[in-house]
């Protein structure tokens, strides 16, 4: 608090009585700080700078070969069909967690939540035994000449499932929390269904809507274990970027271009987190802004 | 007739939220739902703005049955307890919001808008956002944007439960001029039956859904038609009376049984008002110790304890405490006016009863 100094400089000078001693406490910050060097900053440093190791021309000749054009072309085009299509049901969940009472409230809930417990492999393995060749749908699906497994379209499936969870999850609180009186009021105002969908309730959860699809195009795009089991990895075909360093790495020589390709997945990564920090500092925001005490008004008056 | 509501119920699967009401509201007129929390007053109110389905029963409005009509089709005015302002957007486009989805021109918007705000005393305020006005602004904020769209009722659903006392009181008489000036039919639920009584020019009394009384709010208060409503509307004094060698009694009190009644058992009500007392310890038949008193604004409460320990509870002005001389502590004499037999629940009560004592004249006859 500016302008309250005396008072401030009292109140660090005596300690409370529960706070822990100095010792103590720089102890565990020094904990933390070491664990978060080791295990977070210097791996992504060492990306950046073995993707650098043999300089800057060699770092984008290996992103633009076509292979790996192709691996960044299939991950955005993986991640903006799935992202859409995980926003669409994570809204029609979340609406009708929050909003409606019906049966079977908690199943949902909880096959909500199923693609975060159950591992990726296993996820891509469901894909292959429902739609491969000796899978249950296998042989209709191949007399109709249609390919799931081994394509695009069963990796889109496979990230759809892994990604399922993340804007439903941070939609049904913001969801809950808003309530539905403000629809309720838009609809004795006249809007139709539609109307008040698209002037109430979506401003009213766009950032957490926001903070939702970040979260699941960031999975999306760095989606391994699931795509790997439901593509071949046939470069230039189905490969993700993912995918793409994976094989680079096991090439003797590719070493350097494996960093390069996974070096953009970190900046990428990166840019998800400053996005993310950004929204959650937006939230943060309105939320103080509602909390902030009522101006005094001159106005106030009334006849 | 502007509201009109014929057998009316509504089931929440095995309870019965409302049972069979009827009523009407005039045209023009400020009508409060009354009742305590539970009793079926804000399903009523909601089901006539069609967020709620009637399980059975017609509601009309303005002549016209609306049970099949959606609710952004029956024109009503409706304000929610604790306002539901859209947060994201400004004063103005609040209450633009009506007018904006029934595709009203620019200029027509910015007019009604601007005469509204003029109206509300909310001029000045268009840009800012709901949290930052106070709680009496947001009231008002929301009760100019159901009022925007010009509709034939407006309904408010508890509209001074979320504001602070004197903000209450000065809403009160807002509303009640808001109402003469716009003359718009107007539908209030309440549970506090002096914001019922101050307010409307009549009131629907509800309990466990169903409907107990309608009329003025000096009809409810002095012609209870049962047990419920006389003890709901203002303070009353309720014995058990032991009936004896012709009398009702209880402890040192005793009141003339009513002809042709036969039971042992009988219950009597009288309001506070009722009661009066004297420093003269002759004066009236009983005695008393005035126990305690209450200071209610102009008027005082008072608790008489009796020697058998029965207390009883006066009304008066300042004035008369005043002439009388009082203290808590002091031995006072009283006698009780008035009452009324109380029968059993939701049976109809018979007139009050005068007691065969002379009446001194009093300040505060009509309160």
């Amino acid at each position: 608090m500016p302008g309250n100094g005396k008072f401030n400089l009292r109140r660090s000078a005596s300690r409370r009585g529960v706070e822990e001693s100095p010792f103590v406490k720089w102890t565990l910050i020094a904990i933390g700080l070491a664990f978060a060097l080791v295990f977070l900053l210097l791996p992504l440093v060492s990306v950046f700078t073995e993707a650098f190791a043999k300089g800057f021309g060699y770092f984008f000749s290996a992103l633009t070969t076509p292979d790996s054009l192709s691996a960044i072309r299939l991950t955005l085009l993986i991640a903006a069909i799935s992202v859409p299509l995980n926003v669409v049901f994570g809204l029609a969940a979340s609406w009708a967690i929050a909003k409606f009472e019906f049966r079977g409230k908690s199943v949902l809930i909880t096959l909500i939540d199923l693609p975060f417990a159950v591992s990726p492999v296993v996820a891509g393995l469901v894909f292959v035994l429902l739609f491969g060749l000796q899978g249950y749908f296998g042989a209709w699906l191949d007399e109709h000449d249609i390919r799931i497994i081994f394509a695009v379209p069963g990796m889109v499936l496979a990230t759809t499932f892994v990604t399922f969870p993340f804007v439903a999850r941070e939609l049904i609180p913001v969801m809950q929390a808003t309530g539905s009186e403000q629809e309720q009021a838009a609809l004795t105002l006249g809007a139709s269904g539609w109307q008040t969908f698209w002037y109430v309730t979506l401003p009213s959860v766009k950032w957490g809507l926001l903070y939702g699809v970040i979260l699941c195009n960031a999975r999306a795009m760095g989606e391994f274990g699931a795509v790997y089991v439901v593509s071949a990895h046939i470069m230039g075909q189905t490969e993700t970027m993912s995918l793409r360093v994976q094989s680079l790495y096991e090439n003797p020589r590719g070493e350097t271009a494996a960093f390069a390709v996974a070096s953009l997945l970190a900046f990428l990564a990166l840019l998800t987190l400053a996005l993310k920090t950004f929204v959650e500092w937006q939230t943060q925001r309105n939320y103080d802004l509602a909390q902030q005490p009522v101006p005094e008004l001159k106005s106030d008056t009334h006849a | 007739m502007s509201i009109e509501l014929k057998n009316v119920s509504k089931q929440f699967g095995e309870v019965a939220a409302v049972n069979k009401v009827n009523f009407s509201v005039k045209e023009g007129e400020l009508m409060a739902l009354l009742g305590p929390s539970g009793g079926g007053k804000t399903t009523v109110l909601r089901m006539i703005a069609g967020l709620e389905l009637p399980t059975d029963g017609d509601i009309f409005i303005r002549g016209e049955r609306v049970n099949d009509i959606p609710v952004q089709k029956r024109n009503i005015g409706f304000v929610f307890q604790n306002y539901a302002l859209f947060k994201n957007m400004t004063i103005f486009k609040n209450i633009a919001f009506g007018l904006k989805i029934k595709k009203w021109k620019r200029p027509a918007i910015e007019e009604r808008v601007t005469e509204l705000l003029k109206l509300l005393g909310l001029a000045g305020m268009e840009k800012r956002y709901p949290h930052q006005l106070s709680g009496g602004q947001r009231q008002r904020v929301a009760i100019a944007r159901a009022l925007a769209p010009k509709p034939s009722v407006l309904l408010l659903d508890e509209p001074f439960g979320a504001v602070d006392a004197k903000i209450r009181q000065e809403l009160r008489e807002w509303l009640v001029h808001l109402h003469h000036d716009l003359n718009v039919t107007t539908l209030f639920v309440t549970h506090d039956q002096e914001e019922a009584m101050e307010v409307s020019d009549r009131i629907v009394i509800f309990s466990k859904g169903n409907l107990e009384q309608i009329g003025s709010p000096r009809d409810v208060y002095e012609q209870p038609v049962n047990e419920f409503v006389a003890r709901f509307i203002g303070v009353m004094n309720v014995l058990e009376l032991e009936v004896r060698d012709g009398f009702g009694r209880l402890n040192e009190l005793k009141f003339p049984v009513p002809e042709n009644f036969a039971g042992e058992g009988l219950r009597i009500g009288f309001r506070p008002y009722a009661v009066q007392v004297s420093s003269d310890l002759a004066r009236f038949e009983y005695r008393a110790k005035l126990s305690r008193t209450y200071f209610l604004g102009i008027m005082l409460r008072l608790e008489l304890e009796l020697a058998s320990g029965l207390t009883v509870r006066s009304r008066m002005t300042k004035e008369e405490y005043a002439q009388l001389d009082l203290w808590d502590g002091r031995e006072v004499s009283f006698q009780i006016r008035q009452y009324r037999i109380l029968s059993r629940e939701n049976a109809a009560l018979t007139p009050e009863l005068q007691t065969p004592y002379e009446l001194p004249p009093s300040i505060a006859e009509n309160i």
